[in-house]
């Protein structure tokens, strides 16, 4: 039973991890929590959905149409919207990320309508293999890789390519950043674009488990921001960990006390970190100067 | 005119004779309305006058003190169902138990105001957010309130009167908007108002000036919040029934969008956000039944999109009037008004 819900809340975990991820890289840039990058998700998931069950093309086709399309969603809601805001504070920002949730929910319920769709996915569900005391399905394997992969991919990005590096320096100090030549303009389009497809991946791994419609991402964006609190909004490595912590404890406690109440574990878990250390477990922490 | 010579002409909530006679003048309107209105005017003067409850509450809070809450309809759940509750279990009188309901409201914001003293921006959004989705979880899955079947309101009496229809809830609703909104504004005049205001400018010099953070941060939550519980109270007898999934995320994103459009920090902003938007809801939600641009949606969604769906076109626009009145009229409508009377004023100049 135990490790039964150690590898199910693992291969959540890496949802909520991918989530987490695709938040802190735009909190580490533009400072904002984005709450619209789960409908951002689910949109892009709807546009896998719909070239490959409406427009027949093939699974890779559609996926890679997705990406382009999560990536230009992403660049597009930065360059229109995000970018014109005057002299921001950290409260508007927010509420134009909440205004991208209301606008793409919008969008997709009117296109889609809310009735429940299923995206199939060449990986299946029900085919388990055998692991000692546990079984775990194909669909939960391949998750798990595909996020691990990602991480790792991400990792090698920062780390030797000249894009993630200025990135890097752009989340650092973005004035510096500029007088060094680096054009922060452009590199805060490439983080929504990169932010957006990594949200694109997590839709489009959950939509087989969870059903598709509208409501898609909301549960899995407020899990994904609270593996990002309780890692660390600031840390990369931080938010994953949260993201497989959370995963863990959440279906524990679905497990070993209460079914029903599983889902607010999660709220529980934000309260408590952001009392006893607001910056999140992995983070180090900051204290605004004045 | 203008000019102020001590502290009580300062604050005083009328300053001129014109505008006693417009105050007059409203509460004249407001008590002929009902008698010459339609009904379904009634029911959405009703809900408007709901909405401008939250709307001044939440405004307390986000506009006037600079803290965010994205859980207020938590707080309206908790005075809804309080309400109703106290009233069917303990066989309160309505007045006493939409009081006590808010009051526990009250409780609850004081409560979410505690990690609010070391958190800030984003990371006190989150915290909100995380216990609007919590209350509306532990309500649909609790037997005692209803779970999802939801409840349904008792009888709305006053010794022997029953209040039934929307005409005779409006005088009870205006009654109480209008008392509360007088209170917020002249809370804003007080001490305790300053301080809301000190803290929003800048919490760190407030508090070296003497403004005692913990007190005044948690008693922000806390009117913020027994305001949205005596709306939540008044909101499930205008339904005549609850269910929890009244009370969702969105819900909470609306009332922080009212208080947006009207106007941060301006009593008579939320008024008009609260009335504004809800006006606009209304419509939207029946946009297939305005003239022509009803049936121009229609043919739109039935070639393009589907039109199960068309409702939702009322989460795009208000998407959009957030977003872009973030974007360049940051004081929402309140700023329109000041500018144009203040162009009217120095006209042609």
């Amino acid at each position: 039973m135990f490790y039964q819900l150690l590898v199910s809340g693992l291969s959540f975990g890496s949802l909520y991890a991918l989530i987490a991820l695709a938040m802190v890289i735009i909190y580490k840039t533009s400072e904002v929590p984005n709450f619209g990058q789960g409908e951002m998700a689910m949109l892009s998931t709807f546009v896998a959905f719909t070239l490959l069950v409406t427009n027949e093309y093939s699974f890779a086709v559609s996926l890679i149409g997705a990406m382009v399309f999560a990536a230009a969603l992403g660049m597009f809601l930065e360059f229109v919207f995000l970018r014109r805001a005057k002299d921001p504070n950290i409260l508007s920002l927010i509420l134009i990320t909440l205004g991208f949730e209301m606008i793409l929910y919008g969008v997709a319920s009117w296109k889609w309508g809310a009735d429940q769709k299923d995206l199939p996915f060449p990986v299946s569900d029900f085919d388990v293999i055998n692991l000692g005391p546990a079984v775990i399905s194909y669909l939960n394997i391949a998750t798990l890789l595909i996020t691990l992969a990602l991480m790792f991919i991400l990792f090698l990005f920062f780390k030797y390519t000249k894009v993630g590096i200025a990135m890097k320096a752009t989340q650092q100090n973005a004035t510096a950043a500029r007088i060094n030549g680096i054009r922060t303009n452009r590199i805060l389009s490439i983080t929504w674009a990169m932010s957006s497809m990594i949200g694109a991946v997590a839709g489009i791994l959950l939509a087989p488990i969870a059903t598709l419609d509208p409501n898609l991402m909301l549960e899995p964006l407020l899990k994904g921001f609270s593996a990002a609190v309780l890692g660390g909004m600031t840390t990369l490595v931080g938010a994953a960990l949260g993201g497989y912590m959370l995963g863990v404890i959440e279906n524990l406690f679905g497990g070993y006390v209460s079914l029903e109440f599983k889902s607010i574990v999660a709220f529980g878990i934000i309260v408590l970190v952001l009392c006893f250390k607001p910056s999140g477990l992995f983070a180090r922490h900051y204290v605004r100067k004045v | 005119m203008d000019m102020k010579r001590d502290y009580y002409e300062d604050i005083q909530l009328l300053d001129s004779k014109i505008l006693w006679f417009w105050f007059l003048m409203l509460i004249a309107a407001l008590i002929t309305f009902p008698f010459i209105a339609p009904n379904y005017y009634v029911y959405m003067a009703n809900y408007m006058a709901i909405n401008v409850i939250v709307t001044v509450g939440l405004n307390i809070l986000v506009g006037y003190t600079g803290q965010i809450s994205l859980g207020h309809a938590g707080f309206f759940a908790i005075g809804a169902y309080g309400t109703v509750l106290l009233m069917t279990a303990l066989h309160l009188p309505f007045l006493l138990a939409i009081i006590a309901a808010a009051f526990i409201a009250a409780f609850f914001g004081f409560v979410l105001g505690l990690p609010a003293l070391r958190l800030e921006g984003p990371y006190l959004a989150i915290a909100t957010l995380g216990f609007g989705m919590a209350i509306t979880q532990v309500i649909g899955r609790w037997q005692v309130f209803g779970g999802r079947m939801g409840l349904e309101t008792p009888d709305l009496s006053f010794g022997p009167y029953v209040l039934e229809s929307d005409r005779q809830l409006y005088f009870l609703i205006i009654t109480i908007t209008f008392l509360m909104t007088l209170a917020a504004r002249n809370l804003m005049k007080t001490r305790v108002g300053r301080a809301f205001i000190a803290i929003r400018d800048s919490d760190i010099a407030a508090e070296t000036m003497g403004v005692n953070l913990v007190f005044y941060k948690t008693l922000a939550f806390a009117v913020s919040a027994f305001y949205a519980g005596i709306a939540g109270g008044l909101f499930a007898f205008l339904l005549g029934f609850i269910n929890p999934s009244t009370f969702n995320f969105i819900l909470s994103i609306y009332f922080l969008a009212f208080v947006i459009v009207g106007g941060l920090g301006s009593i008579f902003g939320s008024i008009m956000g609260g009335v504004f938007m809800t006006w606009l809801l209304l419509v939207l939600d029946k946009v297939q039944e305005l003239p022509y641009l009803g049936a121009a949606l229609i043919s739109f969604s039935e070639n393009w999109m589907t039109v199960s769906g068309l409702p939702n076109i009322a989460s795009i626009i208000f998407g959009l009037i957030i977003v872009l009145l973030v974007v360049f009229e940051p004081l929402g409508l309140y700023g329109f008004w000041i500018r144009t009377k203040i162009y009217w004023k120095t006209w042609p100049f």
